[in-house]
């Protein structure tokens, strides 16, 4: 249905006027927009980093060219525009208060209702000529198809997991291999995932309750101690970041390679390799009932941290992290307690 | 997938073949391959890789899925417990999220 009215029979088919408004999204970053990147990689201000929903151009986009439907979280965002240099296409912004896709659609945010308000606010009807949205599949859990079809008209086909198969997917005629529709855990995925696992580190309330341990630590007997403050202290700090990173950076990157399906174990066993390492480094200045203290609370930090990347892989189905945690829990409490325990106790010996 | 494999009994997954009309959905939006076609219905080929996102159920306008789909998240589920909510990722509270 080609507007006759302008331009050529040959030219592709001009921009209807509804379309004239619409704000165009660059396919380059800026320094700024990488930057951002890594501050949302290191968990910075991660909840407040959107953009204004609504429609946008890609390219030079037509009344036949392809939308495009994403998140308003601004590294979703740039993520799918700096993918897709050439392509042109329309993309539409839905508001998930600045959460990517995935995690709205798991809250119903990236969903039906918002779609459907959206592509009407967008006025779609006017500025293509076609009644198809490409949503990414992963977006799936919080929208039915079916029923968007039904209140709007548009035709949603899921799009690939992964931004960078979608050029190749629009050539196929919007068909998807099954590596297209499966989600990936590679060690470069995970790599970058670890950031936000590691945040823990530079948390106030961390920093908080690191420095009110190492003051603790003074304490020897009925007495107060500077030397004991920096060894014990310190000792107690490097156990809890030993532990960390561990639990929520190794444990990680080795995930498919290490034994055992709970998160928790693959965690303890990287803690325990990682505590006894640390525990016989401090064994002289620290002693023989605290060394066995930090070896302990280095396998109970790392399980715990490796339990929480459940929340960040694609393989985890509650159940199965239910399942976990409830055999995990009690044992992680028990080895905090003995582990609190014998550091309490060596330091009135 | 890497060989990645979690807690395969307990998945909550129900599929109703008598309900199933071929239409392809269920195995255009499930991102672990559980779905395969057979025989011009949905046949589950791999139920263990379930990770109950639930994305099939949703997208099943024939009701022939079900599944206790949720937030596969350990800090979500330790909120739930605590808050005696539904577990949830808290996403844009401000909060620790998956």
């Amino acid at each position: 249905m080609g507007d006759l009215t302008g331009g050529t029979l040959t030219a592709p088919s001009p921009v209807r006027p509804a379309a004239l408004d619409v704000p165009k999204a660059s396919s380059e970053l800026t320094l700024g927009d990488k930057l951002g990147a890594l501050r949302m990689r290191l968990n910075i201000g991660r909840y407040r980093y959107r953009v204004e929903p609504g429609l946008y151009r890609l390219g030079e986009p037509g009344p036949s060219s392809p939308v495009l439907v994403t998140c308003n979280y601004k590294l979703t965002f740039d993520v799918v525009r700096s993918a897709l240099p050439g392509l042109d296409a329309w993309l539409l912004v839905i508001d998930t208060k600045g959460i990517n896709v995935w995690c709205a659609a798991g809250k119903g945010t990236f969903g039906t209702k918002e779609l459907c308000e959206r592509v009407l606010k967008a006025n779609l009807y006017e500025v293509v000529d076609h009644t198809t949205l490409v949503l990414p599949q992963l977006g799936a859990p919080g929208v039915a198809a079916h029923e968007v079809q039904q209140f709007t008209g548009f035709r949603v086909v899921y799009g690939p997991v992964r931004i960078d198969d979608l050029p190749a997917f629009l050539d196929a005629g919007m068909k998807a291999t099954p590596e297209m529709r499966s989600a990936t855990f590679d060690l470069r995925e995970r790599f970058v995932l670890t950031g936000v696992e590691l945040s823990v580190a530079w948390q106030l309330k961390t920093l908080a309750i690191l420095v009110a341990v190492a003051l603790a630590s003074g304490v020897v007997g009925l007495s107060y101690s500077w030397h004991s403050l920096l060894v014990r202290g310190g000792a107690a700090v490097l156990t809890a970041l030993v532990g960390l990173l561990a639990g929520a950076f190794v444990t990680p990157l080795l995930l498919p390679w290490l034994p055992f399906r709970a998160f928790s174990a693959k965690g303890a066993l990287v803690g325990a390799v990682f505590g006894i390492g640390l525990s016989a480094l401090l064994f002289d200045s620290i002693g023989s009932l605290a060394a066995p203290a930090v070896a302990l609370a280095t396998v109970v930090f790392a399980s715990y941290a490796a339990m929480n990347f459940t929340g960040t892989s694609p393989i985890t189905s509650p159940s199965g992290v239910e399942h976990e945690m409830r055999r995990a829990i009690p044992w992680q409490i028990a080895g905090a307690v003995v582990s609190v325990g014998l550091w309490i106790v060596s330091a009135f010996i | 997938m890497s060989g990645l494999r979690y807690y395969e009994d307990v998945v909550t997954l129900q599929f109703d073949a008598d309900k199933c009309t071929g239409c392809r959905r269920c195995v255009e939006v499930c991102p672990r391959g559980v779905f395969e076609m057979r025989d011009k219905r949905a046949f589950v080929a791999d139920r263990g890789a379930c990770m109950e996102c639930g994305a099939c159920e949703r997208n099943c306008a024939y009701g022939a899925l079900s599944v206790d789909a949720g937030v596969g998240c350990a800090a979500a589920i330790i909120r739930g417990w605590l808050t005696g909510t539904e577990p949830s990722c808290d996403c844009g509270g401000g909060s620790e999220c998956c």
